[in-house]
């Protein structure tokens, strides 16, 4: 299992909590821990952030390529179109 | 010697205010937009009673027929504070800059034949003069109105009427090279021209309305509902039609804050609505008693913008205000 792990560590300020809660809210099986400034999420397989699921929660149309401004870090392979974007491990 | 630098992590005890925890019912951290509306409404402590009424607190939940047990809930889904808000504008006025420069330096506007540029001066720029009493009008709600949530949102509504009469008073002085003519020539049509004069005198209503949502509903929902597909879309479909299509890159603005502005006053009366009955049927009687009114002073105004397409211009209008309405379950 641990071979086959996501992960995708976001900055911890405004801008990305609207990120930070879709995946939450898309993401059952997403474990998010928090580092000083930092927000870890890990998940198993796949990890997915869907460009409507952030603009709800952002109230304006967002771009996903916009999360590399917020991204520190990340693990697995990017699977990126204009709707979501994913990380997979399979 | 051996230097150990080790991380510490500190975790807050409290990730948002409590009032914010109040009103979402947990500890989650909230988003600027909820830490800088929820809890803001003065609530108590008032030592005078305004002069205006005897009755009333200065700021006073019963200023409306509306009743909400909680006055927050009116947000706006765009999620305006004052900084989110200001960033918003200062990138859509960099985009509107452009494409005023961009129309100027192509000279486009000499190539508006003489007949689309007098009905643009005498139809089109006396919306400034609408878009001033929308101004008058939001201020208004945003003085009388309760709760930070709504009363913020029609502040900034405000200052946007105000932009956009500017971008229409540019269009104004772009046609007749800064000498500020045709801006005469509209207010004399605003003024007396048989066209406008049942606009003006509702307009003028509106400006004396006393309840603040009733106002709301008047202004943001019905006659911008009816004048901005009229005037934006069908009017603006007309002018590209002809080949014009530097009216569209100079109003660009107003179509795009027109989309954001339904998001906004769409979602206030579906909460609103869906708060209770009551409420419900009030917006309704608000509704069914502005549309007529508003429809028939469009009238003459559309008559003169799009001649024999007055009617399919209206009904379009009607069409796409009856659909909003229908979704947020009000009608």
């Amino acid at each position: 299992m641990s071979d086959k792990m996501v992960f995708l560590a976001l900055q911890d300020n405004e801008d990305a909590r609207p990120i930070r809660e879709a995946i939450e809210a898309d993401n059952p099986l997403a474990v998010i821990s928090q580092y000083p400034g930092v927000y870890k999420i890990d998940a198993p397989g796949r990890l997915v952030v869907n460009r409507e699921s952030v603009e709800e929660r952002l109230g304006r149309a967002w771009n996903p390529q916009d999360i590399h401004l917020l991204l520190v870090s990340l693990s697995g392979n990017i699977d990126e179109t204009e709707d979501y974007f994913a990380l997979e491990r399979t | 010697m051996q230097v150990d630098i080790k991380s510490l992590s500190i975790k807050p005890l409290r990730n948002t205010f409590d009032q914010v925890v109040r009103f979402t019912g947990s500890d989650k951290s909230a988003s600027r937009y909820l830490e800088a509306t929820i809890g803001v409404q003065p609530e108590v402590n008032f030592h005078y009673k305004p002069l205006w009424s005897k009755n009333r607190d200065l700021y006073d939940k019963e200023n409306t027929l509306i009743v909400m047990s909680d006055w927050y809930r009116l947000l706006d889904p765009r999620q305006y504070y004052y900084g989110a808000w200001t960033i918003a504008r200062s990138k859509q006025q960099d985009a509107a800059e452009r494409n005023f420069s961009f129309v100027e330096k192509r000279n486009m506007l000499e190539a508006i034949p003489a007949d689309l540029r007098d009905k643009i001066i005498t139809t089109f720029l006396p919306l400034r003069h609408m878009e001033y009493a929308a101004n008058l009008n939001n201020t208004y709600m945003s003085a009388y109105g309760y709760g930070v949530s709504i009363t913020q949102a029609a502040s900034m509504c405000a200052m946007d009427r105000l932009g956009i009469a500017q971008y229409i008073t540019r269009i104004g002085l772009m046609l007749d090279g800064n000498s500020g003519d045709t801006l005469k020539t509209a207010k004399a049509a605003w003024q007396n021209s048989p066209a406008w004069q049942p606009m003006r005198e509702l307009t003028e209503n509106m400006l004396t309305t006393e309840d603040w949502f009733e106002l709301f509903v008047a202004q943001n929902i019905v006659l911008d509902g009816l004048v901005y597909p009229l005037m934006y879309q069908s009017f603006g479909d007309l002018t590209s039609a002809s080949g014009q299509t530097s009216f569209a890159m100079m109003t660009e603005f107003m179509s795009e804050w027109f989309d954001e502005h339904v998001r906004w006053t769409d979602n206030i009366i579906k909460v609103a609505a869906a708060e209770s009955d009551s409420n419900k049927a009030q917006l309704g009687k608000w509704i069914q008693q502005w549309q007529p009114q508003i429809l028939q002073a469009l009238q003459p105004v559309a008559q003169q913008a799009l001649g024999s397409a007055a009617q399919a211009g209206l009904d379009a209008a009607v069409a796409h205000l009856s659909a909003r309405l229908n979704k947020v379950g009000i009608n």
